[in-house]
């Protein structure tokens, strides 16, 4: 069915949608053009004067071991965050999936952390974690766990993984319930006339049946765990301890606000693009295709 | 193969009772249909058997032994789901071996049973498919063929036949038959559809509302109905029916029109009764019997048989002619019926009125 809207005036649609080009132009375009510009320029310590370098950030940037180092560190934090945030969120979903009675009160609650800023659950977390007042810390001395993040890598990658993938658990929560409440039921009852444990269903015909749904989340949680945890780190580590948890994104920020690398962080900002591109490429290829079982 | 036995089975959901109390036996070996309308309670029945459901309250006997405590999975019972609930990312020969390989069947005892069930089901070719590549009627089979090669003790089917077209419900009906013939296994099949019923039933219940209102041979509960509804329900076109008042040794139908009430019934009779007739023992131009005078409203020919709508005093009748020698619709024509083809209720409860019962 033809659902276009006809105006009569000429001018009327592009009037209606020249405000959202132009947030997307000054908001994303032009500082992505800047980017690409700056990527190409060296710029002296005050910011008096800059010129043309080629490629020459970029070929620095892949030189340098800190830099491959936070490419280690995103990877690892991404995967963690991809993994933890997902295998929590279906835990959830199949065990909501059973609940009859009650359970809109869960799946409204199990929605709410995704209504919470990034940095807000950041900081939510750093403090029941903090090392000297949090409420988790004071508990795990009590076990005998020596829990101090600010001075341990990995407790503080721990850290900003737990605080990123909350607020993510939700996000998952809702589709893979969805997708688990699109499995027929008798299907679920035929594997168990079958013969099939409650596990074995999960493994055998669940699961296979919610992959599409599960290969979407992956790049979304990806792509999520790349850009959008900058509040989170920002909020908890900062970065640290000793760049422990310095992710793309935070670095490109740290370079170019707090070490004033204006041409090095706007090369990293360009590498940032071509990845998001590529996620997105990969995300239209495979996750918009139809099921395929 | 196994008795399964029904012992007072009720099923309520929250205030709800949508199975009052059940007391059935469906013999070894038996194809018993469980048919009525939409909603009456037969997939909820079934799905008690099944173990899918549990009963309110009674008992589920298999084989002699109480089933109410028995997981699905060991009720030894496989099922066939109205929408074939066929594993879509698994291969034909993955579904069917899906549930012998969780019994830890060997290999060459699944590849058998599977190769066996596939050729009864003429499913060999498309072994290596997957249900989406199939046709209705093939998944329809490979649903089938998942229930033989499990060879439980009984068979459950929940209409299973209602998403096929017309032509292919008829020969896989046929296919069923043929199956049970050969398989012998007790079966329990639902629908809503009489014609299944009828045709495929060693015995069918008749239920109506969580109900069970008459069990018997088809021919039987077609021939000697127990209600009213039983009488509506079975049988195509259904039966029609006169409200009548009871007057001395007779009943008035309409148009000051009285049909002898048999003497078995007169002690039993109340003052308002529906009396029954079949659309085929309605016989046109027919010498002996009581006569109706009808008036042909509309004619629908089948081909042999025509179905005459007519009006009697404001009730429409339908009667059923050979198809060469039916009127033309207007004409006012006399019928006539034998009183032993007389169906007599009791409207208020909607009871037959049988002679020594
Ligand atoms: N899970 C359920 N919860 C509440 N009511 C149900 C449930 N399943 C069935 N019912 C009700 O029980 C009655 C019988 O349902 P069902 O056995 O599916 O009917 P049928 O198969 O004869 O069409 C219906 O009124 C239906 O609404
Ligand atoms: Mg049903």
């Amino acid at each position: 069915m033809e659902k276009r809207v006809v105006f009569k005036s000429a001018w009327l649609p592009y009037a209606l949608v020249a405000p959202q080009i132009a947030i997307t132009v000054i908001f994303f375009f032009w500082p992505a053009i800047e980017a690409v510009y700056y990527a190409f320029l060296v710029q002296d310590p005050f910011g008096l004067s800059s010129h043309f370098v080629w490629f020459q950030n970029f070929t620095e940037l892949f030189a340098s071991p800190e830099y491959l180092d936070s490419f280690k560190t995103t990877a690892v934090f991404s995967v963690l965050v991809a993994a933890l945030g997902m295998s929590i969120a279906l835990l959830l979903a199949a065990m909501a999936d059973r609940v009859i009675r009650g359970s809109l009160a869960y799946k409204t609650m199990l929605i709410w952390p995704y209504a919470v800023a990034p940095a807000i659950a950041g900081v939510l977390w750093a403090f029941m974690f903090s090392p000297s007042i949090g409420i988790v810390t004071y508990y795990l001395l009590k076990l005998g766990l020596n829990w101090n993040w600010v001075i341990n890598g990995n407790q503080a990658m721990l850290l900003v993984v737990m605080a990123a993938a909350y607020k993510q658990v939700s996000y998952n929560f809702l589709f893979f319930l969805a997708g688990l409440q699109s499995i027929p039921r008798s299907m679920i009852e035929a594997a168990a006339i079958d013969g099939a444990s409650p596990v074995r269903r999960f493994w055998t015909i669940i699961f296979p049946l919610i992959s599409p749904t599960t290969f979407f989340l992956l790049v979304v949680n990806i792509v999520y765990a790349f850009f959008d945890t900058f509040g989170v780190i920002d909020a908890t580590t900062q970065g640290g301890p000793a760049a422990a948890t310095e992710i793309l994104v935070y670095k490109v920020y740290y370079d170019g606000v707090k070490a004033a690398d204006l041409g090095g962080s706007s090369a990293q900002s360009v590498i940032l693009m071509f990845i998001v591109i590529a996620l997105t490429v990969v995300q239209f290829r495979f996750v918009e295709r139809k099921v395929q079982y | 193969m196994a008795e399964i036995v029904l012992d007072g089975v009720t099923k309520s959901f929250g205030k709800t009772e949508v199975i009052h109390p059940v007391q059935a036996t469906i013999a070894d070996g038996e194809f018993v249909v469980i048919v009525g309308p939409s909603g009456c309670g037969k997939s909820t029945l079934l799905r008690i058997i099944a173990g899918l459901e549990t009963a309110t309250a009674g008992e589920i006997r298999i084989a002699g032994k109480r089933v109410n405590e028995v997981e699905p999975k060991d009720r030894n019972i496989a099922m066939v789901f109205q929408n074939y609930a066929l594993y879509p990312h698994m291969t034909v020969y993955g579904n069917m071996a899906y549930g012998l390989k969780i019994r830890k069947l060997s290999r060459a005892d699944i590849e058998q049973r599977v190769q066996r069930a596939a050729k009864i089901l003429e499913l060999g070719p498309y072994l290596q498919r997957k249900p989406r590549e199939l046709s209705g009627g093939q998944r329809q089979r490979v649903a089938m063929g998942r229930a033989i090669v499990r060879e439980p003790a009984a068979f459950l089917f929940d209409e299973p036949l209602s998403n096929l077209d017309a032509k292919l419900r008829v020969q896989m009906r046929l296919e069923i038959q043929k199956l049970h013939r050969e398989l012998r296994t007790t079966s329990v099949y639902v629908t809503h559809d009489q014609v299944e019923a009828m045709t495929l039933a060693d015995r069918m219940f008749v239920i109506n509302a969580g109900t069970i209102e008459q069990a018997g041979a088809p021919i039987e509960v077609y021939d000697d109905p127990a209600t009213l509804f039983v009488a509506g329900f079975i049988g195509s076109p259904s039966m029609n029916f006169l409200p009548g008042r009871r007057e001395a040794d007779g009943v008035e139908v309409g148009g000051g029109m009285k049909v002898p009430l048999p003497e078995a019934l007169r002690a039993s009779a109340p003052q308002s009764l529906t009396v029954g007739v079949r659309p085929e023992h309605l016989e046109l131009g027919g010498t002996e019997g009581l006569p109706f005078r009808l008036n042909v409203e509309t004619i629908e020919a089948l081909g042999a048989d025509s179905l005459l709508h007519t009006n009697f005093h404001g009730t429409p009748l339908v009667a059923r002619v050979d198809g060469h020698a039916a009127p033309a619709a207007g004409e006012t024509l006399t019928f006539t019926v034998l009183p032993r083809h007389l169906y007599f209720f009791d409207t208020a409860s909607g009871k037959r009125l049988r002679a020594g019962r």
